[in-house]
């Protein structure tokens, strides 16, 4: 199967700082790579530069054969890379159609002037969210009420409701409780089912063996290893996180 | 979810709507006292005079031609301190066109004088919102200065004086009535409409809240907030500019002060009606009855003979209980942010 993207060798200096060296790896469609590693390690440079919020010293990203680089953030998104940041981007004040539309809201028109059109958008993220399997309680309140696993589906609805081929989360269980944390794993093997390609930045030991089908351990800006779950445990995986490589 | 749970969340949701609906609580309130006053005092009623009804609607008027532009640009997160002097200065630019055209001015020469009146507030709102949206300047410093300078500019063109008119098309419009409503309370209503339409049927409007609430979304989202800041600061100064030609019209001179006994009651009015400082709340509906709550006071003082000067510890003291009622909003219905 061709790959969905492909990174080639991507660097970034940030003054005399190399945070990321020569970092390249695949995500092919249904496939969840893990990107693992220390913090400081450029994990979160890396998906910058992916989602078009950096721009790479050096490298190429290609999506679906296309030379991504050199796009802006909203070029790429359009593309069909939907990159969700663990302040997940939400209005809380905003109810969850209004999030899952923020942007880009539907309107109708009455007495010949354009209007929201609240009703429609919400069911449709009533819709996106069932299909998720959570059931919001009442769609007209705002997202603050939601719980931390609620609020997460929302923008995991947002990309799948735009039709991302990939998805990219930055420690999405990170500020969760156990419950949630579950929400979201069976909420990425959900994603995957549909054949979305994910990376999923994450520190933690047993969510990266659960979602990982790939996991690349990044140390010090390069890539320490990049292996099957399979074929590795806990313990390589820390001891390339500190850095010992291979 | 327990029986307990339910009911504490019934409750706390009680208390929420509570808490949401005091200003309307509040108004009518006071609008009882003052009637009961008036029925022991003088035996007359307060509320069903035509006159009083008139005038407690002029007033709320004039505190909403610089009220409804201030309430969007505080639901996103900010605040517009210069509209004071932009009724100033659109007064005083009006004024002044108006008079270097003689007596005998015509309707022609008013409508052109508003626009002029206008324009000016423009200018204003443009400063204000290339200070916020591309200097980064906070909006608070930002219009404070702006405040300062849109003063100083209305005290130089006018040559420090009060700039009189004589107009009969002018006075027309600033004392006459449409269909026995006084035009200031009109324009005040259409206005109050137009910003309650951009608020809450526009994608503006969701983009406003959004801002309030998460920049970063809104720019995530793809929405270009730098243009949106700066259309935010012009509303507001279009609706405070309307109220500087209103008040020229009414009075038949421009003042550069003229907003300026208004700000206090402006902000108050914004406040009152549910916004809160931090962004992302408030209602066109909501700063309608602040506005009315504040001209309640301030007429019923003066009507029962009381010191005018109490209006301001009155005015003062519902802003304070407007800021304790936000703050047990937020304890109560917890969550984040
Ligand atoms: N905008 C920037 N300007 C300068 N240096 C930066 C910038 N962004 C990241 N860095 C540096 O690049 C290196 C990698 O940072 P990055 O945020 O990618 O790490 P990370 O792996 O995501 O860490 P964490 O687990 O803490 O989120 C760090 O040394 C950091 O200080
Ligand atoms: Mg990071």
């Amino acid at each position: 199967m061709s790959a969905l993207l492909t990174v080639d060798g991507l660097a970034k200096r940030f003054g005399g700082n190399e945070a990321v060296k020569d970092v390249s790896f695949d995500v092919h469609p249904g496939e969840c790579v893990v990107l693992a590693g220390d913090n400081g390690a450029g994990k979160s440079t890396v998906i910058k530069m992916i989602s078009g919020v950096y721009q790479p010293t050096a490298g190429q990203v290609y999506f679906l054969g296309n030379r991504l680089t050199g796009q802006s953030a909203e070029a790429v998104r359009r593309a069909g890379i939907e990159t969700i940041y663990q302040d997940l981007a939400l209005a809380d004040n905003l109810d969850p159609g209004l999030n899952l539309y923020l942007g880009r809201e539907k309107t109708k028109r009455v007495l010949g002037l354009p209007v929201l059109d609240r009703a429609a958008m919400r069911r449709d993220a009533v819709d996106v969210l069932r299909g998720l399997g959570i059931v919001v309680p009442d769609p007209t309140a705002s997202v603050r009420e939601m719980s931390g696993g609620e609020r997460q589906a929302i923008a995991i609805a947002r990309a799948i409701h735009w039709h991302a081929q990939l998805v990219i989360m930055d420690e999405p269980t990170a500020a969760l409780g156990v419950p949630e944390q579950r929400e979201v794993m069976a909420l990425i093997e959900r994603l995957k089912a549909k054949g979305v390609g994910i990376i999923l930045i994450s520190h933690n030991l047993p969510d990266i063996f659960a979602a990982g089908d790939r996991i690349v351990v990044l140390a010090r800006g390069v890539i320490a290893g990049n292996m099957r779950p399979e074929d590795t445990n806990d313990e390589e995986i820390v001891r390339m996180m500190m850095g010992a490589t291979l | 979810m327990t029986a307990t749970e339910a009911n504490t969340r019934a409750g706390a949701s009680l208390v929420k709507s509570l808490l949401n609906a005091w200003s309307w609580l509040f108004l009518i309130l006071i609008l009882g006292f003052f009637e009961i006053y008036a029925q022991i005092e003088t035996g007359n009623t307060f509320l069903f005079r035509i006159y009083n009804l008139q005038s407690i609607a002029v007033a709320a008027s004039q505190i909403l031609l610089l009220a409804l532009g201030l309430t969007l640009v505080v639901v996103a997160g900010h605040i517009d301190l210069s509209i004071a002097f932009t009724t100033g200065f659109a007064a005083v630019a009006m004024a002044l066109v108006v008079r270097a055209a003689g007596p005998e001015a015509g309707w022609l020469v008013v409508i052109a004088a508003m626009l002029v009146g206008i324009l000016a507030a423009i200018l204003v709102g443009v400063v204000n919102g290339w200070l916020v949206a591309h200097l980064d300047v906070p909006s608070f410093i930002g219009t404070l200065g702006t405040y300062g300078v849109a003063r100083g500019a209305a005290l130089i063109v006018a040559g420090g004086a009060t700039v009189s008119i004589r107009s009969d098309e002018a006075r027309a419009i600033g004392n006459g009535d449409i269909l026995g409503f006084p035009v200031p309370v009109v324009v005040a209503a259409v206005l109050a409409l137009v910003c309650h339409y951009i608020l809450t049927h526009t994608k503006f409007g969701v983009h406003t809240y959004a801002l309030g609430a998460n920049r970063a979304a809104v720019e995530r989202a793809g929405v270009d907030v730098k243009r949106h800041l700066m259309l935010l600061f012009i509303i507001s100064a279009v609706t405070a500019g309307i109220g500087g030609l209103i008040y020229t019209s009414r009075f038949s001179a421009g003042a550069a002060n003229a907003g300026e006994p208004i700000l206090l009651y402006a902000v108050a009015a914004v406040f009152i009606g549910g916004a809160s400082l931090t962004g992302g709340q408030g209602t066109i509906a909501g700063t309608v009855i602040g506005a009315f709550i504040i001209a309640v006071i301030q007429f019923g003082l003066v009507f029962s003979g009381l010191p005018p000067y109490w209006q301001f510890v009155a005015v003062g003291l519902v802003i304070i209980v407007a800021v304790l009622v936000d703050q047990s909003k937020h304890r109560i219905v917890g969550g984040r942010g």
